[in-house]
């Protein structure tokens, strides 16, 4: 069973992300939202813990909150994958569950 | 695919109201069916319909009461944070012996059985909060 991790705040703030990334099994996918996306920051703290996830998670963040933080796509860490609203919900319609880290 | 949405927090306080309206209509464009909106804790306060917001900012309970329109979306209003909130119907007006209501168009004022049932009967229930 695949589950969508969803994170809606900044690693920097809340270690909901760190909680996700630990318990996030193989084959599961993770979506930054709102204050989440900080972590997709290229060469920022959290990149390396980024990097190391994305060997068994897929990482994905969700454009629109991207843009309305000022943060150019360029700026993603490299296996991140940039999703719009549509995205979002062909990730749930593709996984069994979404489960949000609020 | 049936999608239910939770929300769990207010309009202007928190992003969560606007990504969950952004999630759905996303979804309804995409042509899969919301089962029910349920808003839950401080979420409530999406359905008040005496929020007059500055022209140029989003109207974000009008917004959900078009969207409910458009699309004869069921939104429902957790009863027991509405009462804590004051989030009021007809009904609630007059049991609880108040002199006026104050739910926007859409909206309608029910238990958390709602929000179980929608968990049954949906594909997936998304949760918005903080």
């Amino acid at each position: 069973m695949s589950i969508l991790h969803t994170v809606n705040k900044s690693p920097y703030e809340k270690n909901s992300l760190d909680s996700c990334l630990s318990l996030a099994k193989e084959g599961s996918a993770v979506l930054l939202i709102e204050d989440g996306v900080y972590a997709a920051l290229k060469g920022a703290a959290k990149e390396p813990r980024m990097k190391e996830a994305a060997q068994k998670i897929k990482l994905y963040v969700l454009g629109p909150d991207l843009k309305a933080r000022g943060m150019a796509e360029d700026r993603v860490i490299e296996g991140v994958e940039i999703v719009d609203y549509a995205g979002f919900v062909d990730l749930a319609a593709t996984h069994d569950k979404v489960n949000a880290w609020l | 695919m049936k999608f239910a949405i939770q929300v769990n927090e207010g309009p202007y306080q928190h992003q969560a109201a606007d990504s969950a309206y952004q999630f759905t209509k996303a979804a309804l464009e995409k042509g899969h069916e919301i089962f029910r909106v349920f808003f839950y804790h401080d979420g409530v306060n999406n359905a008040t319909k005496l929020t007059t917001p500055p022209q140029d900012d989003r109207n974000i309970v009008n917004r959900w009461s078009e969207l409910a329109e458009q699309h004869n979306l069921d939104m429902v209003v957790c009863v027991a944070a509405a009462q804590r909130r004051g989030i009021v119907d007809e009904g609630e007006a007059k049991r609880n012996g108040k002199d006026a209501e104050n739910i926007a168009p859409g909206f309608r004022i029910s238990g958390l059985g709602q929000l179980v049932e929608a968990g049954i009967q949906a594909d997936r229930l998304v949760v918005f909060g903080d």
